[in-house]
């Protein structure tokens, strides 16, 4: 196994551990919090790609890890203020009793 | 190199994995900060220092105060932010697709063959970046200017109280009672209590 | 102390592993070749040729780093003292003059006080993250100084990036103020964190702006090159220093004010004064542990001002050809101890700044006028190549950049608040 392979390793484990946390809890932050785990899997997985992949041009693999660092910082934003939006509705924030569309 | 790699996914994991088994939210929080911080070493390591950098300066400087602060803002007691854990069922099913997951996803690493790793590891100069954004990837910064700007006004937009609601409902209440009678109502009232100061 | 070796570490084993020669120190101006230029790195030269040549990536590190800590905490030690001294002048009396001549030894006495003090935590708080919060925030206070570059040649890590570095660490210490304010599980303390949090993150864009057009200018995030950009003189006596530029003044001023907000120093000390919810996050910490919160507003105000020094004031250049004699590391210390004097003065005459009214001052004045400045560094970089008609108007044009949206945005923002009246007695 070499190194390439290791990190691709790390990388889905880390994905891993976000997709559950963000299918077994039931509080929307923590939801959320796995979320950008799962992102920042990606992004570990485009580093690795960048620095043990076949060589391309200097800089994309890094390019587009700060573009999607950018855009997740953008939706955590989004997100936790939607999050607080359903607090100040229903006084608190189990996703279980977020089911009706009409507020 | 390897023994560095190793270290440093096993604490990135470590943290993660104790991140989400917390009954603590702010424990929780915290520990994913430190699994941020430990993803921003394997910048580090494979020669991306800019990025590093930049996950640190907006992972642990911006989306963790986002993190606590709507943690604070979204807890019912005082004390303490305690989340109930999920009940088993969910918790094993989430492990299992969990499992799943990861099973495809290292089956697919181990059985492909990538090519030879490149003799000379590739360098990330801040130069190299920064012709790169405003030459080739121009469009995109822009768009991501954009994207930024939305969630901006959005995230303001959405998490402002809502201090117009009451005037609100009481402004349609009076438009369906008809403008004329409420007013009158509404300065009759208002009449004898200037009196009363006046003669006060 | 411990992460700042350990950064100093892993950038020396990255560049020793990776294989790229290890930077050779080659001084190539020719004031360089004095003694007393050439003193701190021939004796650091000196040390490591003791060593093994496996070693010397270690103790090249090592020695930076006792260095910069044995500097800078005399460095402090002292700081507390002349703070005091000269505050105790500009409110008409003396400062302290009890301990040693002059009240030299008072930071000593300080220290044993802190030290002996009981250390008192809460029955009710977070052990681990009360512990942690302070040694959060003087690791990462530290870590600034480690791209700070302190004269020719001399600086401990050598970055590519060293200005997003330096943002980079001491974004960590605005998290360490949080857990401190919310490990005493004190209602008012918690309060007083988030207050500090929002001013924190406030100041930070009108910093990060005023930094941009440098950066712009410059063309490179390492602080050496930008000191070197700095270089030269006209006619002999005028440098080429930043802030002797329209758009540069501008800039340095407003790194200046989010600089005392970001360490939290008055007129911006809301957070940590005395009067304001008993000491803000800071309620439930005594002995040491306060003395190293102390301690790190005072690095925090260090690393800021040597940075403000690198990027505006020229760093270790000299300001006229012919005082090169003086060395590098001197003229830096030099403009780095004229700064905080300046900081220090500033404490002792303005009011502290209520919550709103200081966030009212970072969005809605500094940021606007920094945004501008960088339009302004914009027209500069662009108009460097004019004839010297063209010269003049330019220098008009920029200047005039500066000065109205200043005016405009000040008399609209304090449009309806009556003037100031100061009643003595």
């Amino acid at each position: 196994m070499n190194t390439l392979q290791l990190c691709l390793v790390f990388s889905s484990v880390l994905f891993a551990i976000g997709l559950m946390a963000a299918l077994a809890r039931s509080n929307a932050i923590l939801v959320l919090l796995g979320i950008e785990l799962m992102l920042n899997a990606a992004n570990l997985n485009f580093v690795a790609f960048w620095r043990f992949g076949p060589a391309s041009d200097g800089a994309t693999g890094v390019i587009f890890v700060l573009f999607a660092i950018a855009v997740a910082a953008a939706e955590a934003a989004i997100g936790l203020a939607l999050v607080i939006a359903i607090y100040r509705h229903q006084k608190n924030i189990r996703l279980q009793e977020a089911t009706r569309l009409k507020g | 190199m390897t023994l560095v790699l190793a270290i440093i996914a096993a604490f990135t994991l470590a943290s993660a994995a104790c991140a989400f088994s917390r009954r603590n939210l702010i424990h929780s929080a915290l520990l994913l900060i430190l699994t941020w911080a430990g993803v921003a070493g394997f910048y580090l390591w494979a020669g991306a220092e800019f990025v590093a950098f930049a996950q640190v300066l907006i992972y642990g400087g911006a989306v963790s105060m986002i993190v606590l602060f709507a943690v604070l803002l979204t807890r019912r007691s005082i004390v303490d932010p305690i989340v109930t854990p999920a009940s088993r069922s969910r918790v094993a099913a989430a492990m299992g697709v969990g499992t799943a997951v990861v099973a495809v996803l290292v089956a697919a690493v181990l059985n492909t063959s990538f090519g030879p790793e490149p003799v000379h590891a590739p360098t990330a100069e801040v130069r190299q970046i920064g012709f790169q954004l405003m030459g080739p990837q121009a469009g995109s910064l822009l768009v991501i200017g954009v994207i930024l700007t939305i969630a901006l006004i959005g995230a303001t937009i959405l998490a402002a109280s809502d201090r117009e609601n009451p005037r609100a409902v009481g402004a349609s209440a009076r438009s369906r009672m008809g403008k004329g009678e409420l007013s009158t109502a509404g300065r009759r009232a208002v009449l004898p209590v200037h009196g009363k100061d006046a003669a006060s | 102390m411990s992460a700042a070796f350990l950064v100093s570490l892993a950038a020396s084993a990255n560049a020793w592993m990776s294989g790229r020669a290890f930077p050779a120190r080659t001084l190539v101006a020719p004031d360089a070749d004095r003694f007393l230029e050439r003193a701190p790195l021939a004796a650091r030269d000196w040390v490591v040729g003791f060593f093994p040549v496996s070693l010397h990536w270690l103790v090249h590190s090592l020695i930076s780093i006792v260095a910069v800590l044995a500097v800078f905490g005399l460095f402090f030690a002292f700081l507390t003292i002349i703070e005091r001294k000269l505050l105790g002048r500009i409110q008409n009396r003396l400062g302290p003059n009890r301990t040693g001549p002059f009240g030299l030894l008072q930071p000593f006495a300080d220290a044993v006080k802190a030290l002996t003090k009981e250390d008192i935590v809460p029955a009710a708080a977070d052990k681990l993250l009360h512990f942690l919060a302070p040694v959060i925030v003087v690791a990462f206070g530290l870590m600034g100084f480690a791209v700070l570059p302190f004269g020719r040649d001399i600086i401990p890590v050598e970055l590519d990036a060293a200005v997003l570095y330096f943002f980079a660490a001491s974004s960590a210490t605005e998290l360490a103020i949080f857990m401190a304010g919310w490990s005493s599980r004190n209602k008012y303390s918690l309060l007083a964190a988030m207050r500090a949090l929002a001013q924190l993150i406030s100041y930070e864009l009108p910093l990060l702006l005023s930094i941009v057009p440098v950066v712009m200018l410059a063309s490179t995030l390492s602080t050496s090159e930008i000191v070197r950009a700095q270089g030269g003189w006209t006619l002999g006596i005028l440098p080429h220093w930043n802030v002797l530029t329209p758009w540069g003044a501008a800039g340095f001023l407003i790194f200046v004010v989010a600089a005392l907000a970001e360490s939290n120093r008055s007129p911006f000390d809301l957070p940590e004064a005395e009067s304001e919810l008993i000491a803000g996050h800071l309620t439930e910490y005594s002995g040491f542990k306060y003395a190293l919160f102390f301690m790190a507003e005072y690095f925090g105000m260090t690393a800021l001002c040597g940075l403000g020094v690198t990027l505006f004031l020229g760093g270790w250049q000299a300001p006229c050809a012919f005082l090169e004699f003086i060395p590098s590391y001197v003229w830096f210390g030099a403009k780095l101890f004229g700064l905080i004097l300046g900081l220090i003065w500033i404490r002792g005459t303005l009011l502290r700044l209520r919550i709103d009214q200081l966030t009212r001052l970072a969005w809605k004045f500094l940021v606007p006028l920094a945004l501008i400045n960088l339009a302004n560094a914009a027209f500069w970089s662009l108009t460097a190549g004019l004839p010297w008609p063209g010269q003049i108007a330019r220098w008009i044009v920029s200047m005039a950049l500066v000065a109205v949206p200043f005016v405009t945005i000040g008399r609209t923002l304090s449009a309806g608040l009556a003037p100031r009246t100061y009643k003595y007695a």
